[in-house]
């Protein structure tokens, strides 16, 4: 398993720097290196576009949330597919016409404003910086299960070549690398995809939902990393090496129905078809919590929120607004947005049943908590350790690195892009090198110290930021001729603000618990329609502050592409 | 393919009875003359109206998902297929569903913005200068 892995990461690295060796043969002026000069087909760029937008929390993390979860974290997919309709209702076409190629550049245009555009700086920034750093915490976490290299390495490699490549390549190179890796990370879930299920109709449809929850369906030596409490529902006899509630163990044990405590280091064995004990720091879920939708006020406050954050938060996103100055024009930029609906759809289709059929083949991961690993250790667990097996391990892993570099590229560029225009230079190639290297290295840093959150966790609240405050901006600014400037920066300051606040609380102190960890762990239910009323009630407020000629800005945003206007 | 139906301006209407002579309504419009600036209040309505609509049919047909589980738990517990009916709707229905919205809105949107164009540039009879 070890060594196809291996070779299908290198490969998938190399196919990536060396595809951005060609595009760098094009890249001559600073134009060519931003916006591939506008000649990018739109197939091409739809491509490129869900290429870059799948990252390690649609690959690895989804899956692995479904599989801890259950089914209200399907809202994850469904949001991260919906956001791109909300995209294209709302803003694609008056974005790519407004001429604005990046979120600061949209303030300036359509707001004439330099100091709103330094604060949107500042918000792309931190937004693209906190959706990097799970990327790089992806690769990390991949490489460890995939060979047992240190976590830093895995994160250290994809840092070092995403920031080299960006910095030279720009982003003509990124188009051709990041089309191929949409239909690379498709064939790597599928594929496997196919395998799992026919070897699942093999084993006799073993119950997905099974009503008591998951059971062993080989013996399982589990592994524990940190002191757990196993709450185990039947007697289970297994065979236990280190110290299981203060007790050395070194052999045969019967674990009595009720709570265990499993000490740092202790090696589990567990026969065939026993039942899964529960760890509540991994998923407190009963089984029909997993199964069923959940019916509480918080809850239900959290499903909300989550969609709103997602729906609303794509908009936001940093680099997915620079694609789309690549289309030709607004109509193309529209076409483009329905396409990327269509393929980024079909890939969201696949991780789910991937958590799903988790829950049958690799339960263990329920108890080491280490579940954005079930897309990278199903294969081999269903298909087994032949060499198909190891195929499509090494298959999935590669996709995995796809997702990373792609993803951490585009990032990389768009964050490298407002720095070095804003921040650093004037825009200038040598500018935008430099950007991408200082870009590149402060989320490395960060990926490194913290490596313990959940990859999904961490891009929602990237999500959630950025629909508190470019999604307010973009849809005010596009459709209502009565924003200004002060309400736009209010606005931004006190929803995102809020939103960004209760991020680095959930990230940096730890999750609250009750009705003020949902609070904070998912802020978009009240951090966007706060955003949006202060944006409105301060531009009232300043509406003798109106830019001039808003009507003829308007106009641009609006008119059809046929009347060049 | 039945025969193409006479256009019918509805959103647009008001502006249309105007009469305006086509080279003088692009004019208008980079003017930004009463006339212009209400031609191009017009077209942001009508795309707003389309966009606002098909949103609201999401929010209703998507987001009142969880609120519909939470409150007839007996829609929760159905099962489709053999499966459970929550599953299969957020992991399949939603994404075909989702793209259906988006490929009627750049229908209609482009069908509005044909008929602005149409409206400024009098389309078949004096070829744009």
């Amino acid at each position: 398993m070890i060594s196809y892995s291996v070779t299908a990461v290198v490969l998938v690295t190399l196919a990536t720097v060396a595809i951005g060796i060609y595009g760098l043969r094009f890249a001559r002026t600073t134009s060519d290196f931003l916006v591939a000069s506008r000649m990018v087909s739109p197939t091409w760029n739809a491509a490129a576009i869900s290429g870059e937008y799948l990252s390690a929390a649609s690959f690895l993390g989804v899956a692995g949330l479904v599989l801890k979860h259950g089914v209200d974290l399907l809202w994850y997919p469904v949001g991260f597919a919906a956001g791109y309709l909300a995209l294209l209702l709302f803003v694609a076409a008056p974005l790519r016409r407004s001429g604005a190629f990046t979120l600061p550049d949209f303030c300036e245009v359509r707001l004439r404003s330099k100091r709103l555009r330094k604060l949107a700086t500042a918000f792309v920034m931190f937004i693209g910086w906190l959706y990097l750093v799970p990327q790089l915490q992806g690769a990390g976490l991949t490489l460890q299960t995939v060979t047992g290299a240190p976590y830093a390495l895995g994160a250290l490699l994809v840092g070092v070549v995403v920031t080299l490549n960006v910095a030279l390549g720009g982003m003509r190179s990124i188009t051709f690398v990041q089309a191929f890796q949409y239909w690379l990370k498709l064939t790597a879930l599928a594929v496997p995809l196919v395998f799992l299920l026919l070897q699942w109709q093999h084993d006799g449809r073993p119950d997905l939902t099974a009503p008591d929850g998951p059971r062993f369906t080989a013996a399982t030596t589990v592994q524990i990393d940190h002191e757990t409490v196993l709450r185990v529902a039947e007697s289970t006899e297994v065979v236990a090496r280190g110290t299981v509630d203060g007790a050395a163990q070194a052999g045969a044990l019967l674990l009595t129905p009720g709570e265990h405590t499993a000490a740092e280091g202790t090696v589990l064995d567990f026969p065939d078809a026993a039942a899964v004990p529960r760890v509540s720091a991994v998923s407190a879920d009963s089984p029909a919590e997993w199964l069923l939708p959940g019916g509480t006020s918080q809850e239900l406050f959290a499903t909300y929120s989550l969609i709103l954050a997602t729906f609303l938060g794509t908009m936001g996103l940093p680099h997915v607004l620079v694609r789309f100055y690549t289309n030709p024009d607004g109509a193309a930029a529209r076409r483009t947005t329905l396409v990327v609906l269509g393929l980024v759809g079909v890939f969201y289709l696949t991780p789910t049943l991937y958590g799903v059929l988790g829950r049958v083949y690799t339960p263990q991961l329920l108890m080491t908590g280490n579940t954005d690993a079930v897309v990278l250790l199903l294969p081999s667990a269903v298909v087994g350790g032949g060499v198909t097996g190891r195929l499509l391990s090494a298959l999935v892993a590669a996709g995995a690195f796809a997702a990373f570099l792609s993803a951490s590229s585009g990032l990389l560029t768009s964050v490298a892009g407002v720095l070095s225009t804003d921040v650093l230079g004037h825009g200038s190639v040598r500018d935008f090198r430099r950007s991408a290297l200082v870009a590149g290295v402060v989320p490395l840093l960060l990926a490194l110290l913290v490596s313990s959150l959940d990859v999904s966790q961490v891009v929602g609240l990237a999500f959630a930021v950025a629909a508190s405050s470019f999604c307010p901006l973009l849809v005010l600014g596009i459709w209502w001729r009565g924003l200004t400037a002060i309400g736009a920066a209010a606005g931004i300051v006190v929803g995102g603000g809020a939103a960004a606040s209760a991020v680095l609380m959930t990230v940096l102190g730890g999750p609250l618990s009750g009705w003020a960890g949902v609070l904070t762990t998912q802020p978009a239910a009240w951090s966007v329609p706060l955003a949006f009323l202060v944006m409105i009630l301060v531009s009232l407020l300043t509406r003798h502050r109106l830019p001039s000629g808003v009507g003829a800005i308007m106009l641009r945003l609006h008119a059809p592409d046929a009347l060049r206007m | 393919m039945e025969p193409p139906t006479p256009r019918v301006r509805v959103v647009l209407g008001d502006v249309s009875r105007a009469r305006i002579r086509p080279a003088r309504a692009r004019a208008e419009l980079e003017e930004q003359s009463p006339v212009g600036a209400a031609l191009a209040r017009g077209l942001v309505r009508a795309q707003l109206s389309v966009a606002v609509r098909l949103a609201a049919v999401v929010a209703v047909g998507l987001g009142g998902l969880p609120l519909l589980f939470a409150a007839a738990p007996a829609v929760a517990h159905a099962r489709l297929f053999g499966v459970s009916l929550p599953w299969l709707l957020l992991g399949v229905v939603a994404y075909p569903f989702l793209y259906l919205i988006g490929a009627v809105y750049v229908h209609l949107a482009e069908r509005n913005e044909q008929e602005f164009v149409a409206l400024v540039e009098d389309r078949g009879q004096h070829p744009p200068t």
